[in-house]
C-alpha cells in the first residue's frame, strides 16, 4: 500500500517543521516551518483519503491549501508591520505580552 | 391594558438615550410612577384568590423551545416596589442635577437602564426573563460606578461587580436546573414561575436549589458575611447610583426571597429558617457596631442601611404574615430613608469635598435646611415612633417574637446602637463647634422641596400604614397559607395564627 | 366638648409643624405668641374637656376616642386612639397647665437667643408628645410618645449645640433612655405575643385573667416594664443622664422635671398597675430601688455647687418617694406627689432661672449670695417651692404628699419598717440640701452683682407656681387633719386604693406625722445651723472647695458614671476605635491568594511564540500519550 510511506513522510515533514518553528527565531524561516507541517498535514489527509478511497481527504487538502494561502497573506502583513515597529525579525524580540 | 406593564418598563428605556436634557429622565421615572400608580389603582380592588393570581399579566412567547416566554405580572408586592423604584428613581436623577457634569446623556440612559432593569426583575414572572432582567441592571451600575464614581472607583466597581456576578451565576445554575427538573418530570422545558411552583422535588435537591436561591439574593440583599460589597461601593458610587443601589437595588433581594425562595422551597426554608433569622440579627448587630465606628459619613449611612436590611431577612424567614407584612413596610421605609440620607451625605461632599466627619461639625449654622433635614432622616434611621421605619422594624419584631424570642432580644439592642450612631453623626456634623469658617450654599429649593416630600411620604407611611399593608396584604396572606400547606400538607393552619382578629374598643359612650 | 379630646395633644403639634416649616419668616413676638398660644389653647381644651368629662364622671369612668386604625393588619389591631380617665386628665391637666406656664416664662427668659423659634417648636413638640403618651389608649402609641418625649430631651438638653459637652450630655440622655425603652418594647413584644392585643386595658385585664400572681411571665413583663420607666425617670441605675441634662436652658429643666419626661415612668407604673400587682416581687423591687435612688440624690444634692444640679438630684429624690409608693401600692400617694411636685419643681426651676438670668448665666452657688434684698419676687418665691420641697408642715402641699406617702409606707402590707425609716432621712435630707440652697444663694453677702428683677412674663408664672405650691396640698389632708379626700376619692376611680395594715390606728398616724414633721423641720435646722452666714458652724464652712474623696464621690453622684465609663463606655469605644470590617478581611484574603496565584502562572506568559508553540506540542503530545493508554 502506497499510505504508509505517505504516512511516515508526512510525519517526517511535521517534525522537521516543528523543529523548524521551534529551533528558527527569524520569523519568516518560522512560517515557513508553519507552511511545511500544513502541508505535512494535508499529505496526510490524502494519504487517507487513498486508503479508504473517499474523497474526503482530497477535500481536505483544498481547504488547507486555501487556509494557507490566507494564513500566509495575512501573516506577511503582520511580519511586515512587526519589522517596520521593531525594526527586526526576531520573533523573541516581539515579547510584549510578557506577564 | 395588560401591555401596559411592560410599556412601562419600555417607557423608561425609550426615554433618553436621544434627549441629554437633565428635565427627561425625571419625567420618564415620573411617567412610570404614574402608569404603576394607575395599574394599582385600577385593580387594588380586585382580591386575587387562589394561586398565580395576579392584577395585570401579559404573557408574550419568546423561545418556546426551551420554554421561555415574555411572562410579566403584577401583584401588591410588586405594585409596591415598583412605586418606590419609580420614586427612588426621580429623587436619584434629581440629585444628579448638580453632581454630574461630564457626560451627562450617557448618565442618565444608564440611570434609566438600570431602573428599566429593577421595574423587569419586579414584574418577570418567568424564571428566565427575571434572570435577564436580574442581570441588566446590575451593568449599567457597574458603569455608573467606574466612570461617575470617586477617587477609589475602580476598585469599588470591580468588588461590586464579582460579588454580584457570583451570586448570580450560583442563582443562574438554581434556574436553569429547576427547568431541566422540570423537563424531566413533564418533558418540556420551563421556566415559568407557575409551572417551577408546581414541581416536586426531593428533599435533597430542594435543600441544595434553595441555599442557590437563598445565596444569590443575600448577596443583594446584603446580609453577612456577602455584605462586604456594600460600603464600598455605597461610599464610592455617584450620589444618584447610591440612592438607586441602596434605595432600590437591595430590594430586589428581599423581592427574590419572597417571590422565589420563600414560595418555592417551604419545606427545605423550614431547617434553614433559623440560621437565616440568625444572618439576619447578627447583620443588624454588626453592621450597627461598624456604622458606630466610621468615620466616613457614607459608609456610615452604608453599614446603618445592612442594619436595617437585617431586619428584612429576620422577618422573611420569621414565617408569620405579620412579620412578612413589616418586612414589606421596612423595604419601603428604608428605601425611603437611606435614599434620604445619601441625598444629604451626597449634598455634603459636594459642599465640602469630603466625606470625614472629623473634617465637618457646627454646620447647622451654615446649612440649616440640610442640617434640619439629616436630623429628620437620622430619626428616620433610629426608629422614630411615627416614621415609616418604625413600623417596618416594630411589624418584623412583634410578628417574630413568637418564634425566635432570644433573636429578638438581641435584634431589640440594634435600636440602642441605631440612636448611637445616628445621633454620632448629627453630632459631628452638624452640632458642636465649626473647623473653620468655610461657607457653604444651603439646599437647593428643589433639593429642599425633594426631602421635605420624602419626609411627608415617611411621615404618611408612619401614621397611615394601611396604605401600604392592604395593598401587600393579600400577597402574604397567600405567602404564608402556601408555606404552611405544603410544609405540613394534613395540617389545616390555625386559625390564631393567620386571622385572629381582637378588636380594640373604638369611642365610648358619648 | 369632650369630643374636642383629639385636640389636646394636635394643638402643641400644630405649633411645632407651623413653627419648624415657617419660623424663620415669623417675627419674634409671633413665634411667642405661637408657641405659648397652642399650649395655651391646649390647656384651655382641657378645661372644657374636664368640664365635660366631670359633667357625667362617676357613671362614666372613661372616655374613649379614635381617630383612625394605625396598623390594622395580620391579626394587630392598633388604633391613634385616646382614652381620657381619672389618671389621664390629671396628668394631662398637669401638663397643660403647668407647660403653658414654663411656656410664658421662656418667651422672656429666652427673648435673646438666636434660634427662638426652633426653641419653641421643640418644646412645643414636648409638650404633645408627652400629652400623646398619657392621653395613649394602647400601649403602641404610648410608646410613640414615650420616644417623642426622648427625642425632645435630646434636642432641648443639646439646644446649644456649639458646646461639645452639651451635645455629649443630650447624647447621653438619649442613649441611656433608650436602653430603658428597649427593655419597654421587649415588654410589649412579649404582651402582643401573648394576648394579640396591645390595648392597655384589654393587656391588663387578660393578663390577669391569664396569669397567677407571682408567674414567671408577669414578672419578667413587670420587670421589663420597670426597666422602661426606671430610664425615663432617672432612677436607679439608670438615672446617670439626668445631672448632665442641665446642659440645656433653665425653662427645660423645669419642662422636663416638672410636667413631662421624668414623670413618664412613675404615670406608666401607675397606668400598668394590675400588671405590677401580679408580681409582687418586682413591686418590692420598685419600693427598694425608690429608696435607694431618693438616699442616693439627696446626699449627691447635699454637695453640689452648681444651683441646677442641686435640683436635679432633689428631683432624682422626689421621684424616688414616688416609686417608693408605687412600690407599696399607693398608687393615689404617687400621683399626689407628683401633682405637688411638679408645682414646686417648676416654680424651683424658673426661680432658679430667674437667678441665673439675673447673674448673667452664673451657676455655682459660691459665686452667688445675698440676693434677697435684690430678687425679692424671686426669693420668696424660691423660699415657698424649697419649703414646699423639704416638707414644712401644715402650709405647704410638699408636707401632706410626702406625708401621705411616708403614712403609707408606714401602714402598707407591702412594706417593711427599715424603708420608712430609710424614707424619713431623706425627709430630713431634703431639708437640708433644700435650705442649704436657699441660704446660699439668697443670704449673706453679695458675691455677684445682680441685674434688675426680671419682667412681668417670668414674675408671672413664678407667682402662679407659688400659690399652687403652697395649695394644691389642700386637695387631699390626712384625715387627722381636716380629712379632705377629693383627690384619693377622684383618682379611686382609675386606681386602687391603698391597702392597709390591719390595726393601723389614728394615734400611730399622729405619731408617724409628728416623726415626719420633726424630720423636715431638722433638716432646716441643721441647714441653718450650717450655712446660714452668722450661724454657728455657717462662717467657716464658706470654702466649699475641699477635694476629700468622700466628697468628690457624692458630688458625682456616687460614682455611677465613672463605674459605666469603666464597664460600658470606654470597652464600646475599644470595640468601635477599628473602623474596618472584619469579615472583608477574608475576602480581601481570597483576593490575595488568587494574585499570588496569578503570579506564579504568569511566570509561563513569556511572550515568545517558539515557547507558546513548544507548550503546545508538548501538551498535545501528552494528550496523545494519554490517549493512547
Amino acid at each position: 500500500m502506497l499510505s504508509t510511506p505517505a504516512l511516515v513522510l508526512a510525519i517526517i515533514l511535521f517534525g522537521l517543521g516543528l523543529i523548524g518553528l521551534l529551533s528558527r527565531r527569524n520569523i519568516l524561516y518560522m512560517l515557513l516551518s508553519l507552511e511545511i507541517m500544513l502541508n505535512a498535514a494535508a499529505l496526510a489527509f490524502i494519504a487517507g483519503g487513498a486508503r479508504w478511497g473517499q474523497v474526503d481527504g482530497e477535500i481536505m487538502f483544498l481547504f488547507i491549501l486555501t487556509l494557507a494561502a490566507a494564513e500566509v497573506s495575512v501573516a506577511l502583513g503582520i511580519v511586515l508591520q512587526l519589522s517596520y515597529r521593531f525594526r527586526t525579525l526576531d520573533a523573541d524580540a516581539f515579547c510584549e505580552m510578557r506577564g | 391594558m395588560l401591555k401596559k406593564s411592560s410599556s412601562g418598563v419600555l417607557a423608561s428605556l425609550r426615554g433618553s438615550p436621544y434627549r441629554s436634557v437633565r428635565l427627561a429622565p425625571s419625567l420618564a421615572a415620573a411617567i412610570d410612577f404614574m402608569l404603576a400608580l394607575l395599574l394599582g389603582g385600577q385593580h387594588s380592588a380586585v382580591q386575587p384568590s387562589g394561586q398565580g393570581a395576579w392584577l395585570v399579566e401579559s404573557h408574550t412567547s419568546w423561545i418556546p423551545r426551551w420554554g421561555i416566554s415574555l411572562h410579566l405580572g403584577l401583584d401588591g408586592l410588586s405594585v409596591v416596589l415598583i412605586l418606590l423604584t419609580a420614586f427612588v428613581g426621580i429623587v436619584a436623577t434629581i440629585a444628579s442635577w448638580t453632581d454630574i457634569q461630564s457626560r451627562v446623556g450617557l448618565f442618565h440612559s444608564q440611570v434609566l437602564l438600570a431602573l428599566g432593569g429593577v421595574i423587569g426583575v419586579f414584574l418577570a414572572i418567568d424564571l428566565f426573563l427575571f434572570f435577564f432582567f436580574w442581570e441588566l441592571m446590575l451593568i449599567p451600575m457597574y458603569l455608573l460606578i467606574v466612570i461617575w464614581g470617586h477617587a477609589q472607583r475602580r476598585h469599588a466597581s470591580f468588588k461590586f461587580f464579582l460579588f454580584t456576578q457570583a451570586g448570580s451565576l450560583v442563582l443562574l445554575v438554581a434556574i436553569v436546573a429547576l427547568a431541566l427538573l422540570h423537563q424531566q418530570t413533564t418533558g418540556r422545558p420551563s421556566f415559568d414561575y407557575a409551572d417551577l411552583m408546581g414541581l416536586t422535588l426531593t428533599s435533597e435537591i430542594a435543600r441544595w436549589l434553595m441555599l442557590a436561591f437563598l445565596i444569590g439574593f443575600l448577596v443583594k440583599l446584603p446580609a453577612p458575611p456577602f455584605h462586604t460589597w456594600l460600603p464600598d461601593t455605597y461610599a464610592e458610587a455617584p450620589t444618584g447610583a447610591t440612592i438607586i443601589l441602596a434605595g432600590i437595588l437591595a430590594k430586589t433581594g428581599a423581592y427574590g426571597l419572597l417571590r422565589f425562595t420563600l414560595p418555592m422551597f417551604p419545606e427545605a426554608l423550614s431547617e434553614v429558617a433559623p440560621i437565616a433569622m440568625g444572618l439576619g440579627v447578627a447583620g443588624i448587630l454588626y453592621a450597627a457596631v461598624l456604622a458606630c465606628a466610621q468615620t466616613d459619613i457614607k459608609r456610615l449611612v452604608a453599614y446603618s442601611s445592612i442594619s436595617h436590611m437585617g431586619f428584612i431577612l429576620l422577618g422573611a424567614f420569621a414565617g408569620t404574615e405579620l412579620a412578612l407584612q413589616g418586612v414589606m413596610m421596612q423595604m419601603v421605609a428604608h428605601g425611603l430613608s437611606t435614599g434620604g440620607l445619601f441625598l444629604l451625605a451626597g449634598a455634603l461632599e459636594e459642599r465640602y469635598q469630603t466625606r470625614d466627619m472629623g473634617q465637618m461639625g457646627g454646620l447647622w449654622s451654615v446649612t440649616p435646611r440640610l442640617a434640619t433635614m439629616a436630623l429628620f432622616f437620622a430619626c428616620a434611621s433610629l426608629g422614630l415612633p411615627g416614621l415609616a421605619n418604625f413600623i417596618g422594624e416594630f411589624l418584623v419584631l412583634f410578628g417574630s417574637y413568637a418564634t425566635q424570642p432570644v433573636m429578638i432580644i438581641l435584634a431589640s439592642l440594634g435600636m440602642v446602637m441605631a440612636a448611637i450612631y445616628s445621633l454620632g453623626m448629627m453630632q459631628r456634623t452638624f452640632f458642636g463647634r465649626q473647623q473653620d469658617s468655610r461657607t457653604a450654599p444651603d439646599l437647593s429649593n428643589v433639593a429642599f422641596g425633594t426631602l421635605l416630600f420624602i419626609a411627608g411620604l415617611q411621615i404618611w407611611l408612619g401614621l397611615y400604614p394601611k396604605a401600604v399593608l392592604t395593598t401587600t396584604k393579600p400577597v402574604m396572606e397567600q405567602l404564608i397559607q402556601h408555606a404552611v400547606v405544603s410544609a405540613n400538607p394534613t395540617h389545616v393552619p390555625s386559625e390564631s395564627l393567620l386571622s385572629s382578629h381582637i378588636v380594640t374598643s373604638q369611642g365610648g359612650p358619648p | 366638648m369632650i369630643s374636642l379630646l383629639w385636640l389636646i395633644p394636635a394643638l402643641p403639634l400644630a405649633g411645632f409643624l407651623l413653627l419648624a416649616l415657617c419660623g424663620g419668616r415669623l417675627s419674634r413676638h409671633h413665634i411667642a405668641w405661637v408657641g405659648c398660644g397652642s399650649v395655651g389653647t391646649a390647656a384651655v381644651t382641657t378645661a372644657l374637656v374636664a368640664a365635660d368629662f366631670f359633667r357625667g364622671f362617676p357613671t362614666r369612668e372613661s372616655y374613649q376616642q379614635t381617630l383612625w386604625n394605625w396598623i390594622d393588619t395580620s391579626g394587630m389591631t392598633v388604633g391613634i386612639s385616646w382614652n381620657l380617665d381619672a389618671l389621664s386628665l390629671l396628668m394631662v391637666t398637669v401638663i397643660t397647665g403647668i407647660g403653658f406656664l414654663i411656656h410664658l416664662y421662656s418667651a422672656e427668659y429666652m427673648a435673646h437667643d438666636d434660634d427662638y423659634a426652633r426653641f419653641f417648636a421643640y418644646m412645643n413638640l414636648f409638650v404633645a408628645a408627652m400629652l400623646t403618651l398619657v392621653l395613649a389608649d394602647n400601649l403602641l402609641l404610648l410608646y410613640l410618645g414615650w420616644e417623642g418625649v426622648g427625642l425632645c430631651s435630646y434636642l432641648l438638653i443639646g439646644f446649644w449645640y456649639r458646646e461639645p459637652e452639651y451635645g455629649t450630655a443630650a447624647q447621653k440622655a438619649f442613649i441611656v433612655t433608650r436602653i430603658g425603652d428597649t427593655a419597654l418594647a421587649i415588654g410589649l413584644f412579649i404582651l402582643f405575643t401573648q394576648f394579640k392585643t396591645l390595648s392597655i386595658q384589654q393587656v391588663q385585664s387578660l393578663a390577669t385573667e391569664a396569669w397567677p400572681v407571682g408567674s414567671n411571665l408577669a414578672m419578667i413583663v413587670a420587670v421589663l416594664f420597670l426597666i422602661g420607666a426606671v430610664g425615663k425617670s432617672a432612677q436607679l441605675p439608670l438615672q446617670v443622664w439626668l445631672p448632665d441634662a442641665m446642659a440645656g436652658p433653665t425653662p427645660v429643666s423645669a419642662l422636663i422635671h416638672a410636667a413631662t419626661m421624668v414623670t413618664a415612668g412613675v404615670y406608666l407604673i401607675a397606668r400598668m398597675h394590675h400588671l405590677f400587682e401580679l408580681a409582687p416581687m418586682v413591686q418590692e423591687g420598685i419600693a427598694v430601688l425608690g429608696l435607694v435612688t431618693l438616699l442616693l440624690a439627696a446626699t449627691s444634692a447635699l454637695v453640689q455647687q452648681d444651683i441646677k444640679r442641686v435640683l436635679a438630684y432633689s428631683t432624682m429624690s422626689q421621684i424616688g418617694y414616688m416609686f417608693l409608693a408605687l412600690g407599696v401600692g399607693a398608687w393615689s400617694a404617687a400621683l399626689f406627689h407628683f401633682l405637688t411636685h411638679s408645682c414646686f419643681k417648676a416654680l424651683l426651676f424658673l426661680a432658679a432661672g430667674s437667678v441665673i438670668h439675673s447673674l448673667h448665666h452664673e451657676q455655682n452657688i459660691f459665686k452667688m449670695g445675698g440676693l434677697r434684698r435684690h430678687l425679692p419676687w424671686t426669693f420668696w418665691t424660691f423660699l415657698i417651692g424649697a419649703a414646699a420641697m423639704s416638707g414644712v408642715p401644715l402650709i405647704t402641699s410638699g408636707f401632706y404628699s410626702k406625708d401621705w406617702i411616708l403614712w403609707s409606707v408606714w401602714s402598707s402590707p407591702l412594706s417593711h419598717r427599715w424603708i420608712w425609716f430609710g424614707a424619713l432621712l431623706g425627709a430630713m435630707l431634703t431639708g437640708l440640701y433644700s435650705f442649704r440652697l436657699i441660704f446660699r444663694v439668697f443670704f449673706g453677702e453679695v458675691r455677684t452683682q445682680p441685674t434688675s428683677e426680671s419682667g412681668l412674663a417670668m414674675r408671672l408664672p413664678l407667682l402662679v407656681l407659688a400659690f399652687l405650691a403652697l395649695t394644691v396640698g389642700f386637695l387631699e389632708m390626712p384625715h387627722t387633719l381636716g380629712n379632705i379626700t377629693l383627690f384619693s376619692h377622684y383618682l379611686s376611680h382609675a386606681l386602687p386604693t391603698t391597702a392597709l395594715l390591719p390595726g393601723m390606728e389614728e394615734s400611730s398616724e399622729v405619731r408617724e406625722q409628728l416623726a415626719v414633721t420633726v424630720a423636715a423641720l431638722l433638716g432646716i435646722g441643721l441647714a441653718a445651723l450650717l450655712f446660714l452666714p452668722g450661724s454657728l458652724f455657717g462662717a467657716r464652712r464658706t470654702d466649699q472647695s475641699t477635694t476629700h474623696p468622700s466628697m468628690t464621690l457624692l458630688q458625682g453622684g456616687w460614682g455611677f458614671d465613672r463605674l459605666y465609663d469603666r464597664l460600658f463606655v470606654r470597652p464600646w469605644f475599644a470595640i468601635t476605635r477599628n473602623s474596618s470590617d472584619m469579615v472583608d478581611r477574608g475576602y480581601e484574603w481570597l483576593a490575595v491568594c488568587a494574585e499570588s496565584c496569578h503570579g506564579w502562572l504568569s511566570h509561563t506568559q513569556t511572550g515568545q511564540v517558539r515557547w507558546y508553540a513548544a507548550s503546545i506540542a508538548v501538551g498535545t503530545l501528552m494528550l496523545l500519550g494519554l490517549f493512547a493508554m
